[in-house]
């Protein structure tokens, strides 16, 4: 009894998730306040459901739920294995934190009059991505996908001004990107007549080396490159983080990042497996390069950057060119490890950078570096924490981010790629430049003469609770985490997932 | 505010036509057997609803259908064709998948399944879709037109300044 009802759970965290949207909508004719405290409630319990689902997972195997009883080459499959339910807990726990964060950098940032529309565009939002993770049919992928992609244009142009042309850009490029990804499973769904991803798997392995397919399968990744902001395919997404609202930017680098990045493994792994992958082994070997070239590139850009948002956007590409590295290591054990668990370090690693910022933001309206002098004074819980993230973005051992770097180091060793690991090591080092200027404003500059005119009386200001305990939690979490995966290598849920994904472990 | 110049042969035709109109949508939306026609339905609809409000001006057409009602609307023909779904797993205890309509067991005991599964995708889901994007367009038009119009106001309150 017990067993069903949690497998009725990932179609009910989107279906109600759509449901509170549209509640939200309501509720706004009403009372424009009772809106934000449904969406809390809402995705409250969607994290525990995730948790319950990733429980059930663990315990039972996949859970296969064939919407409307129809069977899967015909009807839309829900799939839940360990890495759909691992990065659906990432998912959902961050945007519970960012719907957290959100009520008062919102209430400042936001018209009282737009906040029910705001709350349900966040709400459907979350309830995209959630999608986009439990699904197991490419089209109901594109389907879901364009549901958070609209839901991000329209949050990105919510605060007005130049955020217009950021969301503009991003619509044009996002709308492209998903017109590759439609185009190519156009093609699959021409050469195998299915749409159901293990279908198609099963399909495919026969005709690997059909033009069609291979054309298919670089749409594909194109296409989910440009949403996940793959260099060089990134170009919309500094300007989107910088001028969106704090909120946004929080949910956007979180959750909506790591969707993205879900859907490219998931297509890459799950559809095309690891032997049609080894076919085309040059192909990666160009993937591994361009990561590189993003790692240093990529850190030099952000050095170059003056306000803070746009710094850590940059990082955030950055980023995603390590879960590339790991990823074209998809030979090695440690490599593609790596990349899973950089899914979740990154996520709140970023997540507690952009929490914290939001909320120096919110308290002083400084965007630019050079005027935080001083303020680990002023709001030294706040400052302790941008500390945390940093110290693990830059890849501190025993912090979070040490792991991936760890991870993706062992990679190389095993497949004897010494540059890569070359490469790694001079990312970190110039990861430390670009946050040690940073930290270094905040903690060892003295407030000049004239700014302490302004703000004589406001010694200690720090930011409202709603706002500093989510990013204390997740700073909490950036130590927790990496005690946790550094005690317990080699990590069982890891290679569950790996092997999920068909790569032969040793 | 100007009155608007008004044209007695437009008018009269559209009050004629408008009720054919909503017919045939509604006609569209549940007349046909199973699946299908409930966003050509909820356009036609949505398309008397236009047209009304551009042969008689915006303001009326406002008083008609104030936006309110267009959010509400957009909500409850969600509620339907999403609650149709979701009400096959609440009847079967959990244990149906979600959008089994023949699980809903008050009406399959009535008409056996595959009835209760057409009658409703046919009743409920399609006039819920209907709504939905009746509602929706609805709407967008709104929102495209009342920008012009307080814009217009605007002007005219400076001019008489």
């Amino acid at each position: 009894m017990i067993d069903t009802f949690v497998e009725q759970f990932p179609i009910l965290i989107v279906t109600t998730g759509v449901f509170s949207a549209f509640t939200i909508l309501v509720s706004g004719i009403f009372s424009r306040k009772i809106g934000y405290y449904i969406l809390l409630f809402v995705t409250a319990i969607h994290f525990m459901m995730s948790i319950a689902i990733l429980n059930y997972v663990i315990s039972f195997g996949r859970i296969h739920y064939w919407i409307g009883g129809w069977r899967p080459p015909w009807g839309i499959e829900y799939v839940v294995d360990h890495l759909n339910a691992y990065v659906l807990v990432v998912i959902l726990f961050l945007s519970f934190l960012s719907v957290v964060f959100a009520k008062r950098s919102v209430e400042k940032e936001i018209d009282e009059k737009k906040h029910p529309t705001f709350y349900t565009v966040m709400q459907l939002l979350i309830a995209g991505c959630c999608g986009v993770v439990v699904t197991g049919d490419v089209f109901n992928l594109f389907v879901l996908a364009e549901v958070a992609s609209l839901a991000t244009y329209a949050l990105i142009a919510i605060a007005g001004g130049k955020a217009l042309r950021a969301s503009f850009t991003y619509l044009i490029l996002g709308s492209i990107a998903i017109c590759f990804y439609l185009l190519g499973i156009g093609f699959l769904y021409a050469v195998t007549g299915t749409l159901n991803m293990i279908d198609m798997r099963l399909l495919l392995q026969n005709i690997y080396d059909n033009k069609m397919v291979q054309v298919a399968f670089a749409l594909v990744v194109v296409g989910l490159g440009i949403k996940a902001a793959v260099f060089p395919l990134h170009t919309w997404q500094p300007d989107a983080y910088t001028y969106a609202p704090s909120a946004v930017t929080l949910i956007m680098s979180t959750v909506v990042a790591k969707t993205f990045v879900y859907a490219l493994i998931r297509i890459v792994f799950s559809v095309f497996t690891v032997n049609f992958l080894q076919k085309y082994i040059n192909a990666w070997e160009l993937v591994s390069w361009l990561a590189a070239v993003t790692i240093i590139v990529g850190s030099i850009l952000a050095f170059r950057q003056y306000n803070i948002k746009r710094m850590l956007a940059y990082s955030s590409i950055v980023n995603v060119a390590y879960i590339m590295l790991g990823i074209s290591m998809f030979y090695s054990y440690w490599g593609l490890s790596g990349a899973l668990a950089n899914i979740l370090n990154h996520a709140v690693a970023k997540g507690c950078a952009f929490a914290a910022i939001g909320a120096i933001i919110y308290k002083t309206g400084l965007k630019d570096v050079r005027y935080y002098s001083g303020l680990a004074k002023k709001m030294p819980y706040t400052c302790g924490a941008f500390l945390i993230s940093a110290l693990t973005l830059i890849g501190i051992p025993p912090l979070a981010g040490f792991v991936t770097k760890f991870y993706l180091m062992l990679g190389c060793l095993e497949v004897k790629n010494y540059t890569m690991l070359a490469v790694i090591l001079l990312g970190s080092l110039l990861t430390l430049a670009y946050f040690w200027r940073v930290v270094e404003e905040m903690y060892f500059k003295s407030v000049e003469d004239e700014n302490t005119h302004g703000n004589a009386e406001e010694r200690f200001n720090e930011a409202p609770i709603t706002m500093l305990a989510p990013t204390m939690l997740l700073a909490i979490l950036c130590i927790a985490l990496g005690i946790y995966w550094l005690t317990s290598i080699p990590l069982e849920i890891i290679d569950k997932m790996i092997a999920s994904m068909g790569v032969i472990l040793k | 505010m100007k009155e608007q110049k008004r044209d007695v042969i437009v008018e009269m035709t559209s009050k004629k036509i408008l009720p054919i109109i909503l017919t045939f949508g509604l006609y569209v939306m549940v007349g046909t057997e199973g699946a299908g026609g409930g966003f050509q339905g909820g356009c036609i609809i949505a398309a008397a609803f236009i047209l009304y409000a551009v042969v008689f001006g915006i303001q009326k057409g406002r008083t008609k259908m104030p936006e309110s009602w267009n959010t509400f609307f957009t909500s409850l023909g969600l509620y339907l064709y999403c609650g149709c779904g979701l009400l096959a797993i609440i009847a079967s205890l959990f244990v149906a998948e979600f959008l089994n309509y023949s699980a809903f067991w008050p009406l399959t005991n009535l008409f056996g399944p595959y009835e209760a599964r057409a009658l409703q995708v046919e009743f409920v889901v399609e006039v819920g879709i209907g709504i939905t994007v009746f509602a929706a367009f609805v709407s967008m038009f709104y929102d495209l037109a009342w920008k012009d119009e307080d814009e217009a106001e605007d002007d005219e309150e400076v001019m008489e300044c």
